[in-house]
Formats: structure tokens, sequence, C-alpha cells
């Protein structure tokens, strides 16, 4: 079981918005393959997923605020 | 590499910036800064909605002119000929791991040129963007694909600014925008100013021997 955690986009920014899931629960992914789409300010990031499996769940709905260190999803 | 696709469609060189961030993802290619003008269109980001546009879309419609929803930063903006716009495909791994600091830097690039052109541009804490006397020269909306960015800026040099009054630029009402020509009072060459922002951004963001291609009049994907 793989933790996706929000990474540190920027500097003294601990807050981001998750706009999109490129995947759903139950869909196989590939390491390094966009998984879900983060906003801070002017800036859009397209997270990788940091492993290859299943996306086994989704902790952060789109439209949902979250902290850098917040677990998003786990991939097993 | 710096690549000049001539005027364009907003889709075609959004296509041609995904199969750059794809390529660059790959290590096929280096660091590469696509530069365009665009046929009239309007663009909302991701945090934008079409609230911030005032006009009729199918008014838009009857004259070719798109309203699209695209996955960069932001909210609405115009793009038009006349304004030059640029889209870097830098891997930012390989020098800085932020986001904001990337903007930053963008904002850098257009300072350094319009100081160039002896205007004194500069930025506002929080409102991402380049201005001049508090009015709006340059907008800015990124998007990255792990650290390797896409989508980036745009100067209004010749642009016909009328286009603006038909949204609230970013979504912000009191915002007035601005332009290179309006300010020196003449209309700027556009293919100097290309050639003066390229050296600017070079020197900001390092990417080595410029290597300057000129795609018009070629197809693009």
């Amino acid at each position: 079981m793989t933790d996706v955690k929000l990474p540190v986009l920027a500097e003294g920014v601990n807050k981001a918005t998750v706009a999109y899931w490129h995947k759903s629960v139950g869909d196989a992914v590939k390491e390094g393959e966009d998984l879900v789409e983060l906003v801070t300010d002017k800036a859009t990031f397209n997270m990788p997923s940091p492993a290859s499996g299943v996306l086994k769940e989704v902790l952060i709905s789109e439209g949902a605020e979250v902290s850098v260190g917040q677990l998003l999803a786990r991939i097993e | 590499m710096i690549i000049d696709l001539g005027l364009t469609d907003y889709e075609q060189a959004y296509r041609a910036q995904l199969e750059f961030v794809a390529r660059r993802k790959l290590g096929e290619i280096e660091d590469t800064l696509l530069i365009t003008e665009h046929n009239p269109v309007f663009t909302i980001g991701r945090t934008g909605s079409k609230e911030s546009l005032l006009v009729d879309e199918k008014v838009l419609a009857q004259k070719g002119i798109k309203v699209l929803s695209v996955d960069r930063g932001g909210d609405i903006t115009f793009h038009g000929p006349g304004q030059l716009v640029a889209y870097p495909i830098i891997d930012l791994k390989a020098s800085l791991c932020d986001l904001h600091r990337y903007l930053r830097y963008l904002e850098e690039a257009v300072i350094l040129f319009l100081k160039r052109y002896s205007v004194a541009a500069g930025r506002i804490t929080g409102k991402t963007g380049v201005w001049v006397q508090g009015r709006k020269i340059a907008s800015l909306g990124i998007g990255a694909s792990g650290w390797v960015t896409y989508h980036g800026l745009s100067i209004n040099i010749n642009v016909d600014l009328s286009f603006f009054a038909m949204i609230y630029p970013c979504g912000m009402k009191s915002v007035e925008t601005i332009s290179l020509n309006r300010i020196l009072g003449k209309n700027v060459a556009m293919d100097e100013a290309k050639r003066i922002f390229v050296a600017y951004f070079q020197k900001v963001f390092n990417l080595g021997d410029i290597c300057y291609r000129d795609r018009r009049k070629t197809q693009v994907a």
C-alpha cells in the first residue's frame, strides 16, 4: 500500500485545492502518470502517481482544500 | 531551445505544449520556450468561471471567437494578435521545485523586457502578473505535469485592449489592462519584441545558447 500525500508545491505555501482526479477508485495507475491536479494561486500541478498499482481509496474530493503532508489517496 | 510557432489557434498551441511536455519528461528534449501569438480567444483557468465573461457567448461565436475552459491556474483572460504569448516547457526539478518562485521568475523576465523599452513595471503582492502604474500589462497562469511546466504568460504589446472590456480580467472587477504600444504611443515591432523577450528569458532561466527556430508558415502538430 502506498500513501499519496500532498507535496510542498512552493515555499511558504502549506495548502492547495484538489481540482481534478485523473483516475477513479479501482483504476489501474502507473508510476509517474498524472494522478491528481492540484491548484495553488495561478499554478496547477499534476501530481504524478508515486507507484504503480490500483487506486484503492480517494480521501479528498474535487474542490476541497488540503494541507501539505495530508493523505490524498492510497494505491495498492 | 526557442521555437516561434507564429500565429496559432489556442488549441493548436495547447496540443504542441502537451507534445513537448511528454518529450521533456522522457528526456528527449531540453528545456524549451514556445513563443506564439493567438487568434482571438477567451480562456478560463481552473479558479475561474463564466461569470467573469461580460458578453454573450453567442455574440462571440458569431465572430468566431471561442471561450475555452483550460487546465492552467487562474481565472479568465483574453489572447489575440499583438500579444506575445510564451509557453515555457521547463523541468523545474533540475533547478527549483517551487511553483510560486517560478511565477516570480516569469514576472522578472517580463519586468526586464519592459525596462528595455524604458517602461518601469513591477509586481503587486498577492496579484500575480506584471503591472505598470496599477494597470496590468502581463498575465500569468501556469500548469505543471510532475515538475515540467506548460502554459505560461502573455504580454500585451499591440493587442486590441477593447477585448479586455468584455471580461473581468483574472476575475478581478477593478483591473484595468494596458499595452506596451499604448504606453509608448506607437506600435512596437513584434519580431523585435520577441527577440528581446527571449534574450531576457534566457538570462533569467539560464537556458543555455539560443537556438531560435522559426516555425511560422510551417505546420505544427
